[in-house]
């Protein structure tokens, strides 16, 4: 029987489970990654997409704490689309169409060349646990693997179910076996749970498509990539194709409902409500007589088309029937029938802000198992379990992040105090302070916090410093540069003749203004370069809102830092509803902040809560 | 940190009533409200004036210095007469103030529990007084929506999640199959809300007059007989009259009681065209308190030249009717012919006025409309800015939610986005 010794094991070589990985190597304790096959790292199970609305925002701020999936997605990437672009800067999202095969060998690359970073190939069935506390893991062929923390991402594959028609069998991916035994052993800890379902379309094979009849969509001539690290794409670009269902389709669908597994009752668990399978989307939306389908490759050394708008859990000849009646599909042949999927997830209030389980001490859970979807999501996740699980081993204080200052956070305070209804997805409205957590600036967001951690790469660090050093003496620049509205005049900058000078930086946060417009009033504003000019015209735009958020953001951060003991008493609060306090006791919040996010909270109970944990701190500290 | 004020006292008629400012601009906005302030922890008499200079109330004046008040912020009490119309205008000249808002519920205990200036006893009995507090609250909350407002702002809160649902579909989901061109169905929500707001603010003003009382304005041509029919309203004379034109050159004003409603009747200078200096000033005068008046009742004589615009509520009555035919329509201060009709058609148009008041009531809800419009009005601008600002125009709409909270508890993203996923087909 192999022993081997680790400070960090992460179970699944997903997305969380590579980020996690990384994270925890990059803090500088040894760290396992233990997965299946070698060769399944970084596999993309559902769309060959990174990024989109909210989700590229993900990226950056992972990218920002030097994680690998911004960098890995710009080297596969094979069609970049910045999404929203005509629309304010806070809201847009850089996505890009990924090669599978590109990112799967960039990742493992990657993987491989992280020091202090060892893969370990087998199936883990159980956890090591000493005197209560998860010591490390035990691999099906035997093989003990310690550990001072664990953290599990292990996706879909806790009691996964495919199922397509009525046809349904135990698996966590298309192709791969459920961990059953691993489902078992969580089942004694007897955590929370709940089932969640999603779906997939068709695989079609590219060759048996029309192409020449369908609209086509090229990526953008100037790619927005997602590092900051990275200046340009490495894979050669490609367009996607768009076609549409129609009524026959439709009519297809609607007259084989019954063999649909979703509508068949063969399916428990709750789907998302954003990402409808073609079932869904014919019932629901009767009305609606075509639903757009984006025609993604899935790689530029293969042939298979990601169909993206179908998921479907029809039977596989209706499925053949449905597509071949689309635009462009007539001939198309499916290379991998569309499914959907049933799983586990852990309810993740059981969850500290750390993502380690508050139940079992050395657990920490991270991605789909947490009841999120999206690689992006799992990505984050992965980050925040890894960089805490090596804080823990180092014996340091967690990292926390704040909803003020990235999504990250948002998502995080979302899961561990709300819990999930449905596959939770990240969507920029849930960010209250969206105009200040811009994809351009995750950089400033969180870099120092990743280099006062000691995660980031030597490269990044000068990289972040010289751009944070220009952007100050540019803004100062800005500052002083002022000018009269006559001046302005004379540059064909309409503002009120009130004899009023305006400086460059007020002179921005006009919609029609740009750096551009000023530069013939001072030639020094010429030394700013177009990447810093285009981050600050960001910021005087918003600088208005931001500063009416302020407000908002200090007391949420005032709050944050009011720590509520594990051990607090919610029954022993006179004058708080006993709704509240089983809501209280049972979501157990780790600060006020997180007691004043709970539904029904109000000023006079969060003030009630301050007051105690007050009063608790002075008799400690008598 | 912002400065916050509210009444401390109980609510309603009582001897005194504490009105409590605390935070960095206390002493500032009590030295603007009385001129100068005490030392210290020593009380002394002011009169309060508002921005114009109007007296508001005489009020024995306290201050506390930071570290050394209830909440540990500077603090300042007035200790107004307990009148409810005072304490309601005093408030609302604070609120004029910038950087001032009203507190939020128990925003005063906090504000101490942060600043650490409770001690353990206190803490003891605050369960008490927060309990109190809220039942209070929830007392406070169930007559408001027991009444018309309940339904009102459960509309506006279903209107301004619907807008809200629109402009997220357009920056969350855009790149799916949904609408496009929203913008004609949120600037219709959004002005559904701002209308019914603006309707609950006049109805505001009109709850503030039963308790302030009501001015009714007398215009007309000179020497039409305003201050005759005054001193017969009245029933004293309180005006001087005579039978030269432009007598009246100040306002008078008569306060009497009218169908149990407290009026304030104004007599102003006769409206024509004078190059006397002083009478202009008097006809200025005149329009520019008349326009302000909550009723207007015009005398006109046959022949008069028409130089007002009367509102469709005003009152027009054809003047000195015992010059007129028997039994034409009119009315006569000299006769008294007609006044009582006059009398019954004023009560009925401020009964009117009071019909529409009662909902809103409380400074903090006026205040939570007034902050919600202003949000509002932006949001329509960025609305009208195009998609390039729809992100803006979402953020102003978040603010109004978020003022809306306050009358109607909590509203969030969730909400929204319910909305957004019954309503819309997404997912590619």
């Amino acid at each position: 029987m192999k022993h081997l010794d680790f400070d960090v094991v992460v179970v699944g070589g997903g997305h969380a489970g590579t980020e996690a990985a990384h994270a925890a190597a990059r803090m500088g304790v040894r760290t396992a990654l233990v997965t299946l096959r070698k060769a399944d790292i970084g596999t993309m199970s559902c769309n060959p997409a990174i990024g989109g609305l909210g989700k590229g925002h993900l990226v950056r701020e992972i990218d920002a704490m030097d994680g690998v999936m911004g960098r890995v997605s710009d080297r596969a990437g094979i069609q970049f689309r910045l999404l929203n672009r005509r629309k304010g800067p806070a809201v847009q999202g850089p996505r890009a169409q990924q090669d599978r095969a590109l990112y799967r060998s960039a990742m493992l690359a990657a993987t491989e060349a992280q020091p202090l970073l060892s893969i370990v190939e087998g199936e883990t069935v159980d956890f090591i646990e000493k005197s209560g506390k998860v010591s490390g893991v035990l691999l099906a062929d035997g093989t003990e693997i310690s550990a001072r923390e664990v953290i599990l991402t292990t996706g879909t594959f806790l009691r996964g179910t495919i199922h397509i028609g009525d046809v349904s069998y135990a698996g966590g991916r298309m192709g791969d076996k459920p961990s059953i035994r691993l489902a078992e052993r969580m089942d004694n800890f007897e955590l929370p749970k709940g089932r969640l379902k999603t779906g997939t379309p068709p695989r079609l094979s590219g060759r048996t498509i029309n192409w020449d009849i369908l609209e086509s969509q090229p990526g953008d001539s100037e790619p927005t990539l997602f590092s900051f690290l990275s200046k340009e794409p490495e894979a050669r670009q490609i367009s996607c194709g768009i076609t549409h269902t129609n009524e026959k389709t439709h009519e297809i669908i609607a007259d084989n409902l019954d063999k649909s597994a979703m509508y068949g009752g063969h399916i428990d668990g709750v789907g998302p409500r954003y990402c409808p399978s073609i079932e869904d989307k014919v019932v629901r939306f009767a009305d609606k007589t075509s639903h757009l389908i984006f025609l993604e490759p899935e790689s530029l050394s293969n042939d298979t088309i990601y169909p993206n708008g179908i998921s479907t859990s029809l039977p596989e000849n209706v499925q053949k029937e449905y597509v071949q009646s689309i635009s462009g599909l007539e001939q198309a042949e499916i290379v991998q029938p569309g499914y959907a999927i049933e799983y586990d997830f852990i309810d993740p209030r059981a969850l500290t802000l750390e993502l380690r389980l508050k139940s079992i001490d050395g657990l920490f859970l991270a991605g789909q198992i947490n009841g999120t979807t999206g690689y992006e999501e799992a990505a984050a996740q992965g980050l925040v379990a890894g960089l805490n699980a090596a804080r823990a081993v180092l014996e340091q204080e967690p990292v926390l992040f704040s909803r003020a200052e990235s999504y990250i956070g948002v998502m995080i305070d979302d899961l561990v105090t709300r819990g999930v209804s449905e596959p939770y997805r990240m969507f920029t409205s849930r960010a209250e302070f969206r105009l200040s957590l811009r994809a351009d600036n995750a950089d400033q967001r969180l870099t120092p916090l990743a280099v006062s951690l000691g995660c980031v790469s030597e490269e990044r660090k000068k990289l972040f410093y010289n751009k944070a050093k220009a952007l100050e003496s540019a803004k100062n620049l800005l500052d002083s540069c002022a000018f009269t509205p006559a001046e302005l005049r004379a540059a064909n900058v309409n503002v009120n003749q009130d004899g009023s000078r305006r400086t460059a930086f007020q002179l921005l946060s006009y919609p029609d203004v740009s750096l551009d417009t000023l530069l013939p009033l001072d030639p020094t504003l010429k030394s700013i370069t177009p990447t810093i000019a285009k981050q600050l015209e960001r910021d005087a735009l918003y600088v208005n809102y931001i500063e009416r958020q302020q407000r908002e953001v200090d007391a949420m951060k005032r709050d944050e830092k009011q720590h509520i003991p594990v051990s607090f008493d919610y029954s022993a609060l006179d004058g708080l509803s006993n709704e509240l306090k089983l809501k209280l006791s049972r979501s157990q919040p780790q600060n006020l902040a997180q007691a004043a996010g709970i539904d029904g909270m109000t000023p006079a109970a969060i003030a009630l809560l301050l007051a105690k944990l007050r009063q608790a701190r002075r008799s400690k500290g008598a | 940190m912002s400065t916050i004020f509210a009444q401390a006292s109980a609510l309603g008629k009582a001897g005194v009533s504490v009105v409590r400012i605390s935070g960095p601009s206390a002493f500032d906005a009590a030295r603007k409200l009385a001129g100068s302030l005490p030392l210290a922890r020593q009380t002394a008499l002011r009169v309060l004036r508002d921005a114009k200079g109007e007296i508001l109330d005489e009020a024995l004046v306290l201050c506390f210095e930071e570290k050394a008040s209830f909440t540990g912020e500077q603090t300042v009490e007035l200790q107004t007469h307990g009148s409810i119309a005072v304490v309601r205008a005093v408030l609302a000249e604070l609120g004029k103030h910038e950087g001032l808002r009203v507190a939020e519920p128990g925003e005063f205990t906090r504000r101490a529990l942060a600043n650490g200036r409770l001690d353990l006893a206190q803490v003891e009995g605050l369960a008490d007084l927060i309990s109190s507090e809220t039942e209070a609250q929830r007392q406070q909350a169930l007559r408001l929506f027991s009444g018309g407002l309940g339904e009102l702002a459960t509309s506006w809160r279903e209107s301004l999640i619907r807008a809200s649902a629109l402009l997220t579909v357009t920056i969350d989901f855009a790149d799916e199959d949904v609408p496009v061109d929203v913008k004609p169905e949120v600037l219709d929500l959004v002005s559904g809300v701002q209308t019914g707001m603006k309707q609950q603010l006049l109805g505001f003003g009109a709850a503030e007059r039963v308790r302030m009382g009501f001015e009714v304005a007398i215009l007309g041509a000179p020497n039409v007989g305003k201050s005759t029919l005054l001193n017969a309203l009245a029933g004293r004379d309180a005006a001087i009259t005579s039978e030269i034109a432009g007598t009246t050159r100040d306002v008078i004003e008569v306060r009497m009681e009218l169908a149990g409603l407290p009026v304030t009747l104004l007599d102003t200078a006769g409206l024509r065209e004078t190059d006397d200096v002083v009478e202009k000033i008097g006809v200025s005068r005149a329009l520019e308190r008349a326009s302000a008046a909550d009723l207007r009742v015009y005398l006109v004589e046959a022949g008069d030249q028409d130089s007002f615009e009367p509102s469709a509520e005003d009152l027009i009555v054809a003047a000195k009717a015992d010059l007129l035919a028997e039994g034409s329509a009119g009315v006569s201060g000299l006769t008294g012919s007609g006044i009582s009709e006059l009398v019954a058609r004023i009560s009925e148009a401020l009964l009117n006025k009071t019909a529409r008041a009662g909902l809103a009531t409380r400074e903090r809800h006026k205040s939570a409309m007034e902050r919600c419009l202003s949000a509002l009005e932006s949001a329509v601008d960025m609305v009208g800015r195009g998609d390039e600002f729809s992100d803006l125009a979402a953020e102003e709409l978040r603010e109004a939610l978020a003022a809306l909270n306050s009358l109607i508890g909590r509203v969030d993203v969730e909400n929204v986005l319910d909305e957004v996923f019954s309503s819309f087909c997404l997912g590619k």
